[in-house]
Parts: C-alpha cells; structure tokens; sequence
C-alpha cells in the first residue's frame, strides 16, 4: 500500500507551543529511512534535530527554513515515488485544514499526586499499560530534562517522569537526604500506579537510584537504562554540585550549568532562569545541600549493579566535566564521542534508541 | 504550575510570611474589613483586595485597621520594625507618601547607618503607583526616582506576578526599608506563579528578550510596552533586547552594560516624569562607564514634564506607548556614530 506520512513539529517539552525550522537536513526527492536525522528544530530552550519516524521519499518541504511554526504544524511530506504528486497535494490540504481547526493545545500535563504521603509531580504519557518506563532525573534536575526523549518513548510504550523529593514541583522534605528516601519514593510510586513490568532509565544522580530501585523490583524489573550514573568508580565533581548550590544569580550559575554540557552554546537564558526559580523555591536549598552530603558523597552501587540479571545499558559522554566515564564497570560502557554530561539531551536520539533496544520495545 | 494574577501573588506572599515568621504585621488603611467596621467581615482587604483573608486568620494584633493618617501608619511601622517586628505598611496610593518624608528619609533609611550597623529597620512600604487608572494627577504618580535617590532605602517595582510574590517574599525577609511599588494596572495581569513561597534577589535584572540591535530597558507597566515594541520591531527587521531592572536601588547595572555593549544602542521607557528619573540615571551611567559601546544616541521614552491629565484621552496620549518606542529605537539606529 502506498502510504502517505507526514513529518510535523514535535512536542518536545511541556512549555513548548512552537519552534522554528532552523534547517533541513535533506533534499526533496531525497530517500529517508527511519531514524535519520531530517531537520534541525530551534526552540526557546534548546536546538535539537529531529529523527525521521517512517521511511520513503521526502516528497514534499512544507515548512521552509526560518519560519516559526505551531507543535503538530505540518513541516514535509514522505512518502514513495509511486504517490502521485496530486495525492500529496490532498493530503498537505487535508492536513492544513485539520491543524487550523483543531487549534488547541490539548497534551497531557504533568500533575502532582500523593505518593505515601509524599506530593510527587508525575508525567505519565502514552497508552495505559502495566509495563512501562519510568524515568529518574539528576540532582537538580526535574522531569523535564526528558523533553525530546520522552515524545519518541511514548510512541507505542508507556513513559512516566517524576519529580524526585526536593526537585521539581515534587515535595522538597528529602529527610535525611540519603539516597533511601529518593528510593522509596521511586518505589512507591510504582507500586500505587500498579506497574507491573518497568523499565528504568536514570540520569547521574537518578541512575544511582536506578540501581537501588531495580534491586528492590525484583521480577517486575523489565530492563535498566543507566546515563552517566553516580555510584560507579567515577566520583560526581564536588566542585559542580557546590557551585550549584550556591549560585543565587545568573551570571555566578551559568557556568555550572555550561558544565553539563559538552557544547556550552546549548545552555540559554530560559534554561538558566528556569534553574533559578527552581532554586529560589523555599527549601530547595537545604535539600539539595543534604543530598549532596548523604547521597552523592560516597554514593555507591557497583555491587548491586554486579548482581542485576536484566538487560542493561550503560552511556556515558566522552567530555562529562560532572561524573568522568569510570576506566571500568561491572557492565560494559557505551562512550559517546563529543558529548557531556547531559547527553540524554546532547545526543537524544541516541539515547531514546538505547532505551528502547535494551527494554526490547 | 498554575496561573494566579498579580494581585494573587502579592496576596500569597503576605499568607506564607504571616505564617512562617510571627513577628510579620501588616497596618494601613482598609486592609481588613473598612473604616468603622470592626474587620471580621473582611469585606475589603485593602483598596485592591491584596491584603484579603489575612484578618480572619491573623486578628487585629497583626492586621493592624490603621485610621486615615498616613504619617501616623509609616511613623508606627518604622517604630514597630526597630522593636523587632517586620511590619508591612499598605499606603494605598504611592502619591501620599509625601506627608511622611521625614519617616522614611531622615529616620528609617538612616538608622542602620546612624546607630553603626547595630540597628535594622525591616519595614517595607507598599503603595500603588502609575497612570491609566482614571485617577488623576494626585493618585498616578510614578514616584520611584524619589526613593531611589535615597541611601538606605531599597525600591522594588515588579512588572509580572511571579517576580510580584517572589520580591515581596524577598521585601518582608530583608532586614533592610523596602519600598514596594505595584502598578495598579498589573493587578489583573495573570501568569505562572509557584504555590510554595521562594524568593527573588534584589539588584538582578531580568533579560526577557534577547536580540543584536537595541537594548530596551523598562520598569513595571512599561515592560510590556517595551516587549510589544519588540514585537513590532521584529517585523520590520531589527531584534531587540528586553531588560526588566526589577529593582532601581539596588540597580544592576551590570547587566545593562553587557547588553549594550553587545548591541551598541540603548532605549528607556520609564513612566516616572522626565526630569532626574530612572531613564535619565541610567543614561547618565551608561555613558559613563561604557560610552566607547554606544553606536548612536541613548533615548529615553517618558512622559511629558506635566502632572498626569485627568481627560482619559489625554491620560492615554501621556503614557508611552510601544509605537514611540519602536520609534525611538528607529531614531537611535539612524543617527548611528560614524554614518555618512
């Protein structure tokens, strides 16, 4: 059957409504295959490239270089040479029609539930299934460091982001600040969305979580995605999480989070005031300093990962300034070249197909 | 995050102080329920409904029902901060803070600096300021350069709910006077603004566009001329930089220097009247410190040096609008140094 798909604007974020076509990476006439990088997407928080999902021939650029256009805004057309050009036409002006009329925004938001007595702050996308993926975020982070990967998971799977305690909008009570409490939380939170499959993806400090989780899921445990993870030989920079920490303004915290980054163009002004008004919520500051004391200070997990049986993946950037790629580990490394600390927002598509393969979906 | 307006936020800000710390009152004038009324109805709170269901949480020991004597609020809140409380005064309108001078010039912001450092004064002061009300020349006034002149004192001047909660959170926890300015035409001006308290530092601005050509620098209502200037700016081709000083004492001047170094042109919008206001001090020290970075003239949109015009239509041609900035961003670029 000759289908025709089209390539639109991506959602990649909660605050974004639109982005800009800052270029196309293929020609009209050009053949596509699925997972190939097809245009570079420009928006207020970050320059990303877009993948392609079907595969054919790109028939069809809507969308021309520069302009600004609406999430789902019909940006090209694909599909194989034996389509007529008049069946492309009907479908950009079938298209165009619908987009204008739906208008809205309708995407799920995240939302804050009582987790045992905890407010977490939970992005749940894509079908309601039991099994599921359930992304862990850093220290300092929030679930919206997932923004490009968590579009492309929730495709055909099930991915849930959380706040971990004391970050995002989730409570900001770490109690002791050892890493048991953000494990409990994690776990928790599991069991009352009644998962029965998970696939864990964790970032730096929530890859260390990762592991304490999978250790207690047992066989609801379906694969581990680790990224960077604290708790291996390799120590989180003390100098960052400080620096972190005490940063009040934007001038004294942009090179912090030009750290993270193996690329410092990638950091932008939202990104840093987004940083900031995290910060300055009332008792950010002391968790982050206990988290920092109890559980990135000798965090350690190299056993516990030893003993996991499920499938598991382990990517490191070659430049992370936050956590080095340790010489060894007890599962094998995958070192991506150029890249830092945030390499799940550095090289997303890599990423995304990383989590992907090792969960089997 | 959820939506609140304006005057939600500065409403919340007072909740989590009152809660957090006992020693925050607040006093002025209809803050709980009117004049004669003895509060429990909480009918007004506050001429702007700001200070709104703090009487039945807090009682009168801490919702201060003040009689209509301005100088007589001021002079109980400065005593009461230098005892130790942390009093909120509510003036209503900014333009009767003149019969109390001598308050707030020649006692409060000289304490700290009179009894050695061994005194604080944490007092902040709020009143509403800005034409488009339909009040007329007494109630419209932007008097924050007045203030600012003054050391000792700090002046804080919010353009958007979330900055609004986050500086009075930061006003009530400073140890320091605080003059707090709310335009009364951002109150219904809605966005996204935290449940839980946080604060915003004095003396860093806020950069809400970024672009090459010009920076546009402006204070309270005058922001969202500035970004709608912007706006119209970019359709004919030149990008602007939009910087909100959030605060004028402290002022960061650095962040303004930065970006004018980086475009070469400077416009400021600043409703307050023309002479010796917040336009003509931070001309003044950007051409000091940086005029090597300066392609052409520095511009300043005002008013005109007259009291506000009670003719609505009048009151509407005295208040800048985003066509006269676009238009002086268009005048600075043209008379650009060196052009033939």
């Amino acid at each position: 059957m000759d289908a025709i798909h089209a390539i639109t604007m991506p959602k990649w974020g909660m605050s974004m409504t639109e982005g800009r076509l800052s270029g196309w990476l293929v020609r009209p006439g050009q053949s596509i295959a699925p997972g190939m990088e097809i245009l570079e997407i420009e928006t207020d928080k970050i320059t990303n490239v877009l993948e392609a999902r079907d595969g054919g021939i790109l028939r069809r650029r809507v969308i021309e270089e520069g302009q600004t256009v609406p999430v789902g805004a019909l940006l090209g057309v694909v599909a194989d040479a034996g389509v007529a050009d008049e069946a492309i036409d009907a479908f950009v002006a079938e298209r165009q029609l619908a987009a204008g009329a739906e208008g809205g925004d309708d995407a799920p938001a995240p939302r804050v539930i009582d987790v045992g007595g905890r407010a977490i702050r939970v992005l749940d996308l894509g079908e309601p299934r039991s099994e599921a993926f359930v992304l862990i975020h850093g220290f300092g982070g929030d679930l919206n460091n997932w923004l490009f990967n968590m579009p492309a998971l929730a495709e055909d799977s099930r991915a849930i982001a959380l706040d971990l305690p004391g970050h995002g909008e989730s409570t900001k009570d770490v109690g002791t600040g050892d890493v048991s409490v953000l494990v409990d939380a994690v776990v928790d939170l599991i069991a009352q969305l009644g998962l029965e499959k998970v696939h864990l993806v964790g970032h730096s400090m929530g890859g260390l979580v990762a592991m304490l989780v999978a250790d207690r899921l047992g066989s609801r445990l379906g694969s581990l995605a680790l990224i960077a993870p604290a708790g291996l030989s390799s120590a989180v920079n003390d100098a960052y999480a400080g620096g972190f920490i005490a940063a009040e303004k934007r001038k004294d915290l942009k090179p912090w989070v030009e750290m993270l980054f193996a690329d410092p163009a990638l950091v932008t002004r939202d990104m840093i005031e987004g940083l900031l008004n995290y910060k300055r919520l009332d008792g950010v500051g002391e968790a982050l300093a206990l988290l920092q004391a109890r559980t990135l200070a000798g965090a350690a997990a190299e056993s516990v990962l030893a003993g996991l049986d499920a499938p598991t993946v382990v990517l490191w950037g070659e430049q992370d300034r936050i956590i080095a790629p340790p010489a060894s580990a007890p599962k094998p490394l995958t070192i991506l070249p150029g890249r830092g600390h945030m390499l799940h927002m550095e090289a997303a598509s890599d990423v995304t197909r990383a989590i992907r393969a090792v969960a089997g979906l | 995050m959820p939506k609140k307006t304006f005057k939600q936020a500065l409403n919340e800000a007072h909740f989590h102080e009152m809660r957090r710390d006992p020693r925050v009152i607040v006093m002025g004038e209809d803050i709980s329920g009117g004049i004669g009324a003895s509060g429990e109805m909480d009918a007004w709170g506050g001429s702007e409904g700001v200070t709104k269901g703090l009487y039945p949480e807090f009682g009168p020991s801490r919702v201060v029902d003040t009689p209509l004597s301005e100088s007589a609020i001021i002079g109980a809140a400065v005593g009461a901060a230098t005892t130790g409380l942390r009093p909120v005064a509510d003036l209503m309108f900014a333009d009767f803070l003149g019969v109390c001078f001598d308050q707030i010039f020649n006692q409060a912001a000289k304490f700290r600096y009179m009894f050695g450092g061994k005194a604080v004064t944490p007092v902040v002061i709020r009143g509403m300021i800005g034409a488009g009300f339909r009040t007329a020349a007494q109630h419209s006034q932007c008097l924050y350069p007045i203030f600012t002149h003054i050391p000792g004192l700090k002046v804080v001047i919010p353009s958007n709910p979330y900055d609004a909660k986050g500086l009075l959170i930061q006003a009530i926890r400073d140890d320091d006077p605080v003059i707090f300015l709310e335009h009364k035409l951002l109150y219904g001006v809605t966005g996204e603004v935290p449940d839980g308290a946080y604060t915003v530092p004095f003396g860093e601005a806020k950069v809400l566009r970024e672009g090459g050509d010009v920076t546009i620098v402006a204070l309270a209502l005058m922001v969202q001329v500035a970004l709608d200037a912007a706006e119209l700016l970019s359709k004919r081709g030149i990008e602007a930089t939009v910087i909100d000083p959030r605060t004028t004492s402290p002022l960061d001047l650095d962040t303004i220097v930065e970006s004018v170094e980086e475009t070469g042109h400077l416009v400021i919008v600043d409703e307050s009247s023309p002479r010796c206001n917040i336009a003509t001090d931070i001309a003044a020290q950007v051409a000091d410190v940086a005029f090597h970075a300066l392609k052409g003239p520095i511009k300043m949109v005002t008013p005109p040096h007259t009291p506000v015009p009670f003719s609505p239509s009048l009151e509407d041609l005295y208040l800048p609008s985003a066509e006269r900035v676009a238009a002086a961003v268009e005048a600075s670029l043209r008379t650009r140094k060196g052009a033939a």
